[in-house]
C-alpha cells in the first residue's frame, strides 16, 4: 500500500507521530527499542535542552552503530549532571578527561579502535559551546584538520552556564549573563563579537558539519544518522535551551528553540566537504520579538529600539545568507 | 647490537622495541629528534600496527594519548620546557586516571627569559603530579629505561616520565647496545589495561568525586608510588636478568662507604661530577638519584648514613626556597645531624667545568659553603642589576641589562 506522503507539520507541533511514518521514517527516540544511553536519575535542571539533545543525539548515534559507541566529554554541566561518582547515567562507555581537550580525546580513542582492528567501534566527542568555541577550540580544530575519525556535538546553550552563566565566544549579542550585565549604554553582550564554529568547521572541509536544533527531532536524528555513515571528522552543533542561564521557563525550551530557528536566529543548514548542501527552511516567519520575549536574558534588549533591530538585523541576514525562506 | 648513534634515535629505536600503538609527536627543543625518528619508523613500516598522530600543541600530544590509553593502546609522546607545562593539565589527569602513558621530557630550562638549553626545571615542575619520574645518566640508560619505563607504568597503572638531559643526551652521540626484538619482548608483554573503553562493558572513566572520597583517592595515589620503591628495583633485576646491564633502579652510588662528603645528583651531571672526583685526593663519594619520584627517602638516608656532610648539586630551584632535591633530601636525612648543603649549577645549560667543581669540593670538605650556592654566579653583573633597580622605577627587563653588562649585547644605554 503506497503511504500518503507526510509532512512534519501536519501536527501543527512538527513532532508528527511515529505512527503516522513508515518503519524507516520513524525516530529513534520514538521506539521502544531506543538504547537510553543517557539515562534516567541524572541531576539536570528541569527543561534542560541539553539533557534533550544528548539524549538524541547519542540514541540515534547507537542506533547508527549498532550500538558500538564511545564517547568522550568535555568538563560542564552534561558531565556534572551525569555522573555524580560513584553513580553514572552513561549506559555506554564514556570519558571525561578535562574542559579543553574533548576532540583530542575523542582522537585518541579513534586511534586506538583503529590499531586493535575495532573501527567498527565509532567515537563521539561532546561538549557544550564554552568547551568547544572557546578552551576547546584548539583541539577541536587539530581533530578537523587531521580529519580525525569522530564526530563532535556541541550542545550550544550559548554561554559558560555550568560556571553561572558567564559569556562565551557563542553568547549573542545583547544578552545578559554574570560578565555582560545588562549596565550602561550598550547593556549585555557586544554584538560585534563571538564567532560562527560550524562555518569555521566548514572551512577545515571536513566531509560533515550540521547545525540542529531540539525542536525537530526527526531533522536532528536524521543528521546524526547521516554523520555516522560517513568516516573521518565531522561536526553537529545543536542548540539547546537553557532555562537556568536563559531566565525562560522549563517548559519553554522546546518552543525556543523552535522560535530560534522560525526567526531566523539559528540556521539550520549541512555542509559537505566546505560547501552548504542543504538548508531547512523557516516554515512560518516570527519577528526576533517572539524568540526574544521569554527570555530574562534579553529583557532589556526589548526595551531598546536600537539592540532590537540589531537582533533584527542579524535573523535578516541569516535568512540571506542561508536562503532560509522558500522562494 | 652496539651503534654509535644520538641518544635520541637511540631512545627512538628503544621506544619503537616496545611495540607502541599510539605515538603522538608534537615539536619542541631538545626532543624533536625522538618524534622524528618515530615517525620515520611508522611511516616505513618498522614499527608495525601504530598510529603517529601529529598534533596541533602538547597539550593535544598527552589529551590524545589519554584517549588512546583509556582505550587500551600502548601510548608514547615527548616533550620539553613549555610544552611540559602547556600540558600541565593533561599531565595531572593521565595520572589521575591512572593511563600507564610513557613520556620521554628532554630536559630544558623553562622561561622567561626564554632558553633552549638543559636543566631540569620543566621535570621538577610536574615533582608532584603523580607521575613516576626516572633520571638517566647517560644513553645507555636512556635506551634501557624506556624499556622498564613501560613495564613500570602498566604494572602500577600509573604514568612514566623517563626524563633525559636535553643536548647534553639528547643530542649526544654515543656507543649504544640497543636491545633485541626477542629480548624486549620477553621482557615486556603486550599491554593489558586494567579498566578499558569497550562497548561490550561500559564503563564511564573521569566521574566527579566530592568531598567524601577525595582524600582516599589522593592518598591512594601516594601509597601506590610508595609501592613502586619496591616494584622499580624488581624491574631492574627481571631487566638485568635477561639485558644484563643494571640500568635502573632508585639510586646509584659510587664509594659512598668511606666518603665524608658525599654529592647527590640527578641525570647525566653525575659523568662530570665523578672525572673531577677522580681528578683530586679526597675522598668524595657520589650518589644519583634515579627515581625521583616516588622518592626513596630510606634507601637515600641509609646510603649517606656514614657521611660527614651531603652536598647537593641540582640543575634547578624553587625560587624563593632554594634547592628542590636537596628539600626531598634533606627530608630523607631529618634527624641525622648530619649537614646537606645545596648547589644550583648548570642553570639555563650554563656548562659545569671541573675546574668549578674542584674549587666546589675544596670548600666543601672545610664546611666552607653557603646553605644555597649558586656555581659560577657572576655577582658583579648581579649587584650592578639589583643597584640599578633599588634605584629606579623602570630599569628596563632585567635579562636585557644582565647581558648587556655581561659584554653580550652593545645596546644604547638604559632609560
Amino acid at each position: 500500500m503506497a503511504h500518503q506522503q507526510v509532512k512534519f507539520y501536519q501536527t501543527g507541533t512538527l513532532t508528527v507521530g511515529n505512527r503516522l511514518l513508515d518503519a524507516e521514517n520513524r525516530t529513534v527516540q520514538g521506539t521502544m527499542d531506543r538504547s537510553n544511553s543517557l539515562d534516567s536519575g541524572h541531576r539536570a535542571c528541569q527543561g534542560c535542552g541539553e539533557a534533550l539533545g544528548a539524549r538524541y543525539a547519542i540514541d540515534t548515534a547507537m542506533r547508527a552503530t549498532d550500538n558500538k559507541l564511545i564517547a568522550c566529554n568535555a568538563t560542564g554541566c552534561l558531565e556534572v549532571f551525569t555522573t555524580p561518582y560513584p553513580e553514572t547515567s552513561w549506559t555506554i562507555p564514556w570519558i571525561h578527561s578535562l574542559f579543553g581537550n574533548a576532540a583530542a580525546i575523542g582522537t585518541g580513542v579513534a586511534a586506538a579502535m583503529k590499531v586493535k582492528g575495532r573501527e567498527d567501534v565509532r567515537v563521539i566527542a561532546q561538549g557544550g559551546d564554552g568547551g568547544t568555541t572557546d578552551i576547546g577550540f584548539g583541539c577541536l580544530s587539530g581533530m578537523f584538520e587531521r580529519n580525525d575519525d569522530v564526530l563532535y556535538i556541541c550542545y550550544d546553550n550559548q554561554g559558560y552556564m555550568n560556571t553561572g552563566v558567564q559569556r562565551s565566544s557563542a553568547t549573542p549579542g545583547g544578552a545578559r549573563t554574570a560578565t555582560t550585565m545588562p549596565v550602561g549604554p550598550e547593556p549585555g553582550a557586544d554584538f560585534d563579537k563571538g564567532k560562527n564554529v560550524p562555518l569555521i568547521a566548514m572551512a577545515h572541509e571536513i566531509p560533515y558539519v550540521a547545525t540542529a536544533s531540539i525542536d525537530r527531532l526527526h531533522d536532528l536524528e536524521a543528521k546524526v544518522k547521516k554523520a555516522m555513515s560517513i568516516r573521518g571528522a565531522r561536526y553537529i552543533q545543536i542548540f539547546v535551551p537553557c532555562p537556568l542561564g536563559w531566565g525562560s521557563a522549563p517548559a519553554q525550551t522546546v518552543n525556543l528553540a523552535r522560535l530560534a530557528v522560525e526567526s531566523g536566529i539559528y540556521p539550520l543548514f549541512e555542509g559537505e566537504n566546505g560547501e552548504i548542501t542543504s538548508t531547512t527552511k523557516i516554515r512560518r516567519k516570527v519577528p526576533v520579538e517572539d524568540y526574544l520575549k521569554p527570555q530574562r536574558r534579553f529583557a532589556h534588549v526589548l526595551k531598546n529600539p536600537a539592540q532590537l533591530s540589531a537582533v533584527q538585523e542579524i535573523a535578516d541576514r541569516n535568512i540571506r545568507k542561508f536562503g532560509l525562506l522558500e522562494e | 647490537m652496539l651503534k654509535q648513534i644520538e641518544g635520541s634515535h637511540g631512545v627512538a629505536e628503544a621506544v619503537a622495541l616496545c611495540r607502541p600503538e599510539v605515538i603522538c609527536a608534537y615539536p619542541i627543543t631538545p626532543q624533536t629528534h625522538i618524534v622524528e625518528d618515530l615517525g620515520a619508523l611508522v611511516k616505513s613500516g618498522k614499527i608495525e600496527n601504530c598510529e603517529y598522530i601529529n598534533v596541533e600543541s602538547e597539550f593535544a600530544a598527552l589529551s590524545v594519548g589519554i584517549g588512546s590509553s583509556a582505550a587500551g593502546a600502548r601510548t608514547y609522546t615527548a616533550t620539553a620546557s613549555q610544552g611540559m607545562l602547556f600540558m600541565a593539565e593533561a599531565v595531572y589527569n593521565a595520572s589521575g586516571l591512572g593511563l600507564p602513558i610513557v613520556m620521554t621530557v628532554g630536559n630544558r630550562s623553562i622561561g622567561a627569559p626564554i632558553n633552549i638549553w638543559n636543566d631540569q626545571s620543566d621535570s621538577m615542575s610536574m615533582r608532584d603530579a603523580g607521575w613516576i619520574q626516572l633520571f638517566v645518566e647517560d644513553n645507555q640508560q636512556a635506551v634501557d629505561m624506556h624499556i622498564q619505563a613501560f613495564k613500570i607504568a602498566e604494572a602500577l597503572s600509573l604514568p612514566v616520565m623517563v626524563c633525559m638531559d636535553g643536548f647534553i643526551l639528547t643530542h649526544a652521540i654515543e656507543g649504544i647496545d640497543v636491545p633485541d626484538q626477542k629480548q624486549v619482548d620477553k621482557f615486556l608483554p603486550p599491554f593489558v589495561p586494567r579498566q578499558v573503553l569497550d562497548p561490550e562493558d561500559p564503563v564511564s572513566i573521569g566521574a566527579m568525586v566530592g568531598p567524601e572520597a577525595f582524600t582516599e583517592v589522593r592518598y591512594i595515589a601516594h601509597k601506590k608510588q610508595k609501592e613502586a620503591l619496591d616494584l622499580i628495583p624488581q624491574i631492574n633485576e627481571d631487566f638485568k636478568q635477561i639485558f644484563g646491564r643494571d640500568s635502573g633502579g632508585l639510586i646509584s652510588t659510587t664509594n659512598t662507604e668511606d666518603a665524608d662528603t658525599v654529592v647527590v645528583t640527578l641525570g647525566s651531571v653525575i659523568g662530570t661530577i665523578e672525572e673531577a672526583i677522580d681528578e683530586q685526593d679526597e675522598k668524595i663519594g657520589a650518589l644519583t638519584i634515579r627515581s625521583f619520584r616516588p622518592f626513596p627517602l630510606e634507601q637515600i638516608r641509609s646510603a649517606l648514613k656514614d657521611a660527614k656532610r651531603v652536598v647537593v648539586f641540582e640543575k634547578c630551584f624553587a625560587v624563593g626556597i632554594g634547592g628542590i632535591v636537596a628539600n626531598n633530601v634533606r627530608m630523607a636525612m631529618s634527624g641525622t645531624n648530619i649537614p646537606v648543603y645545596e648547589v644550583i649549577a648548570g642553570l639555563g645549560g650554563r656548562p659545569i667545568t671541573r675546574k668549578s667543581l674542584h674549587k666546589l669540593f675544596k670548600d666543601a670538605v672545610k664546611d666552607n659553603l653557603e646553605d644555597v650556592t649558586f656555581m659560577d654566579l657572576n655577582k658583579d653583573v648581579v649587584d650592578r642589576e639589583l643597584e640599578r633597580e633599588h634605584k629606579l622605577i623602570q630599569a628596563g627587563s632585567v635579562a636585557e641589562n644582565i647581558l648587556r653588562d655581561g659584554g653580550v649585547v652593545n645596546a644604547a644605554k638604559t632609560t
